[in-house]
């Protein structure tokens, strides 16, 4: 029986742990100097160190805002009657994948898009928004393709929640506000970790719509640009591998710090079993 | 903050209703649950019982009628303000809390004071007998200890009305006449109301003080344990409370005993309610009995001994099936001779066959 796990072996031997460990050990086979010379050249070289900052500067603040907006929106969605109607309607950005969502975003935030022209008519603004090619347009872009995913997971951990805890809750005189406290919330951080965790991943490796909506030569020079311009525009694979590396050091780092976080706060279970 | 006090008097429902779309669930409820009873409402699945229960803890917004608490209306208050204790079926602990800080979570809602929350809750665990469990997580104790954690956490509040969703239906039989015991205890001991709603007749009728059986939304008889196993008002609660035969008759002759004829035999019995001609003959099977000068001819189709005496299954000339007790060993193919006295078959009118 335990051949039949070969296959999924194999295909992660293949896939994932022999391209990661090609890509580690050509970081350490740098173009010139010693073995460590592309990391120590990442780091003295303000234009690619500073993507690390701008990186996390729009990774952080989308992946919480996601799960902050995900949580009340789930609370209310999981008392809907035509909950599938939503969440299929919400499953068509992730669905249509990020440059197709960046394309449209083009035309819609321009200075000609929707969104000015309704803001301009409603008298709101006096001149054009400028939501496009720079640190914005990104930010948009990564909440309009993330939040759906970020969403869709939370409602599937709440959902998860036997109803009874609530109505216990309530029946022994928490008030919603309470209830969600001691209750939901408690039984939700296990969930919210991953969610947290998978969105970060996400959005920490923004690439089209830095480029398309961005700014890519400044403001939104993400890590995975640096190491695209590494790559291909510069043929020093080396020094790519170097900050893909990098890229998946600070996701474990921050994915780890999320999980040991998580650990402090509450391990338990999500349901109650029987014993 | 809870708006009832312990000191009540009596929680009336009035003509409370529950639909559910096109579906009628609870239909033209009335009943006055005094301080100090133990009701339960008993029937099938589907008859409503669960519906009732969850509207007066206010998980459910009545469709009509009212709810009272002595003279304060209290349907249109939240199941936060109401200040009832509640049990669930499948107890409902919340499982990252230990078992302390579960029964303690009604207390700390109401702000209470920590000296006084730790001696409630140190005094809850004694009666449930769970000391020695205090500090273990839900998933770490057995059902049955899980169960006594509920009704702890339901009841060191001091609810004045404590209400009980199946609490006994996930447990082995062994436990469940255990638990029955304590439940009736604990209810004893804090002289708060209790409503407890099951499917089990005799849970029922071991427990409470009044029982309400109900069937499709409607309650169909409201009386005392010994009233309801005795003299049910409707054939179909008869059929619920234990009355296996129920048999199609004529009336035959009035009188101070109605006479009936099963199988072509003449049989005297009890009216129920106004019958004319055609009736329903319900007879427990304890009390139909073998006898030499019984009326009803029928052969035994089958028999088991149940320790000290027999329980049969016969049939009459004419197909009739009855079950019947017997003292003495009887086995499949005699003729028997059954009847049983007059005031243990009851008969009620035809119209409302189950």
């Amino acid at each position: 029986m335990t051949l039949l796990v070969l296959p999924a072996v194999l295909f992660i031997l293949a896939l994932f742990v022999y391209p990661f460990l090609y890509g580690l050990w050509l970081s350490f086979r740098p173009n010139g100097g010693g073995g460590l010379a592309n990391y120590a050249k990442f780091f003295a070289d303000p234009f690619l160190y500073t993507t690390i900052t701008k990186t996390l500067m729009l990774a952080v603040p989308v992946t919480v805002l996601n799960v902050v907006v995900s949580i009340p929106v789930a609370l209310r969605v999981r008392l809907m009657r035509h909950q599938r109607l939503l969440t299929t309607i919400l499953v068509v950005p992730i669905t249509l994948g990020t440059v197709l969502v960046s394309e449209g975003l083009l035309t819609y935030l321009g200075p000609r898009g929707w969104v000015n022209r309704v803001l301009l008519d409603l008298g709101l603004i006096g001149t054009p928004v400028r939501l496009l090619h720079n640190y914005w347009g990104v930010f948009l872009s990564l909440v309009i393709t993330g939040f759906p995913f970020t969403f869709l997971l939370t409602l599937s951990y709440l959902t998860g929640i036997d109803p009874a805890l609530e109505n216990a809750a309530a029946v022994l005189g928490a008030p919603a506000r309470e209830r969600f406290k001691r209750v939901l919330l408690p039984l939700l951080i296990p969930g919210l970790t991953i969610t947290l965790a998978l969105s970060f991943v996400q959005a920490f490796s923004v690439f089209p719509s830095a480029i398309l909506l961005g700014e890519p030569a400044g403001a939104t020079r993400v890590i995975s640009i640096a190491a695209y311009t590494a790559a291909f525009e510069q043929y020093d694979y080396s020094l790519a591998s170097a900050i893909a590396m990098l890229m998946a050091g600070i996701q474990v780092i921050i994915v780890l710090a999320l999980l040991a976080a998580r650990g402090l706060i509450y391990s338990g279970p999500a349901a109650s079993g029987k014993g | 903050m809870a708006i009832a006090s312990r000191d009540f008097r009596a929680l009336r429902l009035d003509h409370i209703s529950r639909c559910f779309g096109t579906l009628n669930a609870l239909k033209d409820v009335t009943l006055s649950v005094e301080r100090g009873e133990f009701i339960a409402l008993l029937g099938p699945s589907g008859c409503g019982k669960s519906t009732a229960l969850n509207c007066i803890a206010g998980l459910l917004d009545l469709s009509g009628g009212a709810i009272w608490l002595d003279e304060q209306r209290i349907d249109n208050l939240g199941p936060e303000r109401r200040g009832f204790g509640m049990v669930f079926q499948n107890y409902a602990l919340f499982p990252h809390m230990t078992v302390r800080r579960n029964i303690a979570f009604g207390l700390v809602t109401q702000h209470r004071p920590k000296a006084e929350i730790s001696r409630r809750v140190d005094e809850a665990l004694t009666l449930v007998r769970l000391t020695a469990q205090a500090e273990k997580l839900p998933g770490q104790i057995s059902g049955g200890q899980q169960q006594r954690v509920a009704i702890a956490r339901a009841i060191v509040v001091e609810p004045p009305l404590v209400l009980m969703d199946e609490p006994l239906s996930n447990l082995d039989a062994k436990l469940r006449l255990e638990m029955r015991a304590e439940i009736r205890r604990i209810h004893n001991s804090l002289g708060c109301a209790s409503i407890y709603v099951t499917h089990d007749q005799e849970e029922a009728l071991s427990l409470a003080d009044r029982i309400v059986v109900m069937r499709e939304g409607e309650m169909r008889h409201v009386g005392c344990p010994e009233e309801l196993y005795a003299r049910p008002a409707h054939a179909d609660v008869a059929e619920f409370m234990g009355y296996r035969n129920l048999v199609r008759s004529r009336v035959e002759a009035a009188g101070n005993t109605l006479t009936v004829s099963i199988a072509g035999a003449r049989l005297s019995g009890t009216p129920m309610e106004a019958v004319n001609g055609d009736a329903l003959v319900a007879i427990r099977p304890e009390d139909l009995t073998p006898a030499g000068d019984a009326p009803i001819a029928a052969t035994v189709d089958a028999a088991e001994y149940r320790g000290r005496e027999f329980y049969g299954f016969a049939r009459t000339a004419d197909g009739t099936e009855l079950y019947f007790r017997s003292e003495r060993r009887v086995t499949a193919g005699d003729a028997i001779r059954l009847g049983a006295p007059p005031e243990r078959v009851l008969i009620y009118a035809a119209g409302d066959a189950p």
